[in-house]
């Protein structure tokens, strides 16, 4: 007969109630967020300002976890930009060009003068001017300077291919450093993105990483994606060359090993440099924005000690020469070397406005990217527009339930009512797990709920059936409800079994807001059938229990 | 007194028109195709790539001297629509401007978004971008093909399943029901010239789930009818099993199509594309359920011998219990 074990309705009821308990701070939205805000203030160790009074708007002893919205409900910047790791095996082969350069001068007995050739830089190539013949045995050397490839699936490999081609030897990158750069680059690239945005102090960005090269960044409350763009989208690679020379003439061919950059801010100047840096601004520990002697904003900074004993040696040895900062293929500033400078600290002059200042000590501080951006995808939505959606979905959802709810009242009568409480308890769950998992509320994912609320009644509906056609064949009510349950049973499995697939896929294949949408139609299948099979059966045998009614209509 | 659809068991001849309705659904089945190739969809930007701006202003949206602001600027094909919706205030008139992917660039630069703006605020000043959204030609391609995988990939998730647990036949009807489905919505939104975007290919494996949700309740009765009346004809007893879940299959979708219908005249306009795919896959996934999957399985025939250990079980999973 009907018989629910007691431990089983503990269970069943418990569930809801923590679905209700989690869904809670939904409820109160803003007043929740406040607190949190504020909470997580004081943890930072701010204090004042009346946070303590914000942080007991909500009580901490509830659970205090909110649904996300997504940008499309709350407005926001979206990016999505791909990292291009090219960019890095240029950077790494010229760097290889002093340590080449010294190792084959100590040979010069043997192998003669070199000379580096220009190249598209997907190589190194170093000519033998005067021993031509002797290419193979300068390759075999620089081999000499080939590191492991440091990387789990690349063990083993070494870092660079040298091959002889006539009188020159050319270095390049193997297959498998190349693999593990691309990698290192994108996870770097990841983490300063991550730390230019938290300098910023936006809430609660997403920064993903996405397939092989692509890195998707999310923040909301930022007013565009050229805002966002502007705080991400700067390589910021700083960088101490040694100046060649001085030109106005901008197709002048710089020679090998060196590069021809203009200046930041002189119209016309150009600046002849050796592209090997001294120093980069990998080797900063901070920098802060200031100003110089004269009173205009600048920026100090301070090398590492690797980074400070490089600079200082190099300025003890060049007094008198010009040396240029370089930022992102700009020079901004080339002075002349007054005097050594040990300690590996200096300042950066230049014509900076304050913001200007501020923004570079930001970026230098935050590191610079390993790799430019290029980006892919960009979307703005408005605040209001994220405001008038949700207004319209609320709407929707309200009208869409009451209607559904007197539906099946007509329907089903007290049954119905039962269904309506679980469809009630249904939608409470589904807010509860998405505040659960912190789960995104996207606009297509309201428009999942709006359906789940349809689709809901759908097993109940499936089991009233069965119970009337079970009282067709006059059986006893409590036989029919059981009956009817059973044989429901493998019709609202397999129906949802293969929706749930559905959003598995969808979730799996999706981004973004067709992603919101999988996580609330999957959530909404999880939980309408709890609801329909354990919650509504529950209500009728409680309810049969009480009155043991002779007859039931359903 | 309660509302039903029905006081009994009703006796309607589904298959009394077998031919006619699996003709009408062939045909259109057809006719959609020729719409898609001919017509062609109206896709957005997220799958050829270029930028939209949805604009909102005080004053009524100008689309002439919208274009002639943006005629100067050489974008190549730009689209200017106004868009209207019953949940808009007064004062809100809406308009989406979408311009094509820019020769050689990824999205849409800054620069050229920021000349467009500037274009229309002179000849608007109430005039906000409360949406811009840009998708390189990149991106676009690989679009296509994450959705064209998404819905195959679902269908054969679905032919597997069914197969698991029905028989082949009913896994072929079931997927013909769903192709069905799935090819006269991109039939109506090229005749409509909707505009075909992400959500859309997410809103077609809604109306798969959906569809599928209903070809199995009903595939469900029919195995049970199979293994209770052994010695009827398939075409009564599909009939029988069509009448059985009438009344369910009326009220699942109701309660559906008002939760949808809701949504579609009250959801705002954002979304009304992907609602109006959902709410017409639900009609059409409704119909498909009988008249194609059931025809099919018809056509087909079936194996008529379901004993199983305990038949009138039914199946495993009825031995879960609350």
């Amino acid at each position: 007969m009907l018989q629910i074990d007691l431990w089983k309705r503990v269970v069943i009821w418990g569930l809801c109630a923590l679905g209700l308990l989690l869904a809670l701070p939904n409820a109160f939205y803003t007043r929740v967020e406040t607190s949190n805000d504020a909470v997580a203030a004081l943890e930072s160790g701010a204090s004042g300002g009346g946070l303590e009074e914000q942080a007991g708007l909500w009580p901490a002893f509830l659970p205090s976890g909110l649904v996300n919205l997504g940008l499309d409900l709350r407005g926001g910047a979206h990016l999505l930009a791909e990292v291009q790791v090219e960019d890095v095996y240029e950077a790494r082969l010229q760097a290889m060009w002093p340590e080449v350069r010294d190792l084959l001068r100590e040979e010069r007995d043997e192998i003669g003068t070199i000379r580096l050739q220009k190249t598209d830089g997907h190589e190194l190539r170093v000519r033998l001017n005067q021993k031509p013949e002797m290419a193979a045995r300068a390759a075999e050397l620089v081999r000499g300077l080939a590191r492991p490839v440091v990387s789990l699936t690349g063990a083993g490999a070494s870092d660079i291919e040298v091959s002889v081609d006539g009188a020159d030897i050319v270095v390049t990158l193997s297959e498998a450093e190349r693999l593990a750069t691309d990698e290192r680059t994108v996870k770097q690239a990841l983490e300063i993105i991550r730390r230019r945005i938290d300098e910023v102090g936006t809430r609660e960005p997403t920064i993903q990483r996405q397939g092989a090269d692509r890195i998707l960044i999310q923040v909301p409350g930022v007013g565009s994606a050229a805002e966002l763009k502007d705080i991400i989208g700067t390589t910021a690679q700083l960088s101490f060359q040694p100046v060649v020379t001085r030109t106005g003439n901008a197709d002048m061919p710089p020679g090998a090993g060196n590069e021809l950059l203009p200046s930041l801010d002189d119209e016309g100047v150009y600046y002849v440099l050796e592209q090997a840096p001294v120093v980069t601004g990998e080797e900063l520990v901070d920098a802060q924005p200031s100003f110089d002697q004269n009173g205009r904003p600048a920026v100090t900074f301070r090398f590492n000690t690797t980074g400070a004993r490089k600079f200082g040696d190099y300025t003890a040895e060049n007094i008198g020469n010009p040396f240029a900062i370089v930022l992102d293929d700009e020079v901004i500033s080339a002075p002349v070397i007054q005097a050594h400078i040990a300690g590996g600290s200096g300042i950066i002059t230049g014509n900076f406005t304050v913001e200007e200042s501020t923004n570079l000590a930001v970026l230098l501080r935050a590191g610079a990217l390993p790799a430019g951006l290029n980006f892919l995808e960009e979307r703005t939505i408005g605040p209001e527009l994220g405001a008038d959606s949700i207004e319209a979905g609320k709407i929707a959802c309200i009208v869409a339930f009451a209607g559904v709810l007197v539906f099946m009242m007509l329907s089903y009568g007290l049954f119905g009512v039962f269904a309506n409480v679980a469809l009630l308890i249904n939608v409470a769950l589904i807010f509860g797990a998405l505040s659960l998992i912190g789960g995104t509320l996207t606009l297509p994912g309201i428009a999942g709920i709006v359906l789940t609320i349809g689709m809901a009644v759908d097993a109940n509906v499936l089991v009233f059936e069965r119970i009337r056609e079970e009282i067709r064949t006059a059986k006893g009510p409590a036989r029919a409800i059981e009956l009817g349950y059973d044989r429901a049973l493998s019709a609202i499995i397999d129906a949802n079994i293969t929706t749930f697939i559905i959003s598995v896929i969808l979730f799996t294949l999706g981004s973004g807001p067709v992603r919101g949408f999988a996580i609330t139609l999957g959530l909404g299948i999880l939980t309408s059938v709890f609801t329909a099979i354990f919650v509504t059966r529950l209500l009728i045998v409680m309810w049969f229990e009480r009155r043991r009614p002779k007859t039931i209509e359903v | 007194m309660r509302l039903r659809f029905f006081r009994e068991v009703p006796k309607f001849d589904f298959f009394r028109f077998q031919w006619a309705t699996l003709g009408l659904s062939g045909v259109l089945v057809v006719l959609s195709l020729v719409a898609w190739g001919v017509i062609g969809l109206n896709f957005g930007i997220d799958f050829r790539g270029g930028t939209t701006i949805r604009t909102q202003s005080e004053q009524a949206v100008d689309v002439g001297a919208y274009r002639d602001a943006l005629t100067p600027l050489e974008l190549g094909d730009v689209s200017i629509a106004e868009v209207f919706d019953p949940t808009f205030t007064e004062d809100q008139h809406v308009a989406m401007i979408r311009i094509q992917a820019q020769d050689g660039q990824e999205s849409v630069s800054q620069q050229t978004v920021a000349k467009i703006e500037a274009a229309l605020q002179q000849v608007d000043e109430t005039i906000s971008f409360p949406l811009v959204e840009s998708v390189g030609p990149k991106v676009s391609g690989e679009l296509i093909w994450t959705a064209v995988l998404a819905v195959g990939a679902s269908l054969a998730a679905i032919l597997f399943y069914i197969w698991l647990r029905f028989e082949w036949q009913f896994s072929v009807g079931a997927v013909a029901a769903l192709a069905h489905d799935v090819i006269l919505t991109i039939g109506i939104f090229s005749v409509l010239q909707i505009r075909f975007d992400l959500a859309t290919i997410a809103a077609l494996l809604t109306i798969i789930g959906y569809s599928i949700n209903d070809t199995v309740v009903i595939f469900d009765r029919l195995r049970e009818n199979l293994i209770k009346f052994k010695s009827t004809p398939l075409r009564d007893l599909m009939n029988l099993t069509a009448n059985e879940t009438l009344s369910r299959t009326l009220m699942t979708s109701g309660t559906t199509l008002l939760a949808l219908i809701a949504m579609l005249i009250l959801g705002g306009d954002v979304i009304r594309g992907f609602i109006f795919a959902i709410t017409w896959g639900v009609v059409v996934g409704t119909y498909s359920s009988v008249y194609v999957a059931k025809n099919i399985v018809l056509m087909l025939g079936v194996k008529r011998d379901w004993s199983k250990p305990d038949s009138n079980q039914g199946n495993q999973f009825a031995n879960v219990d609350a």
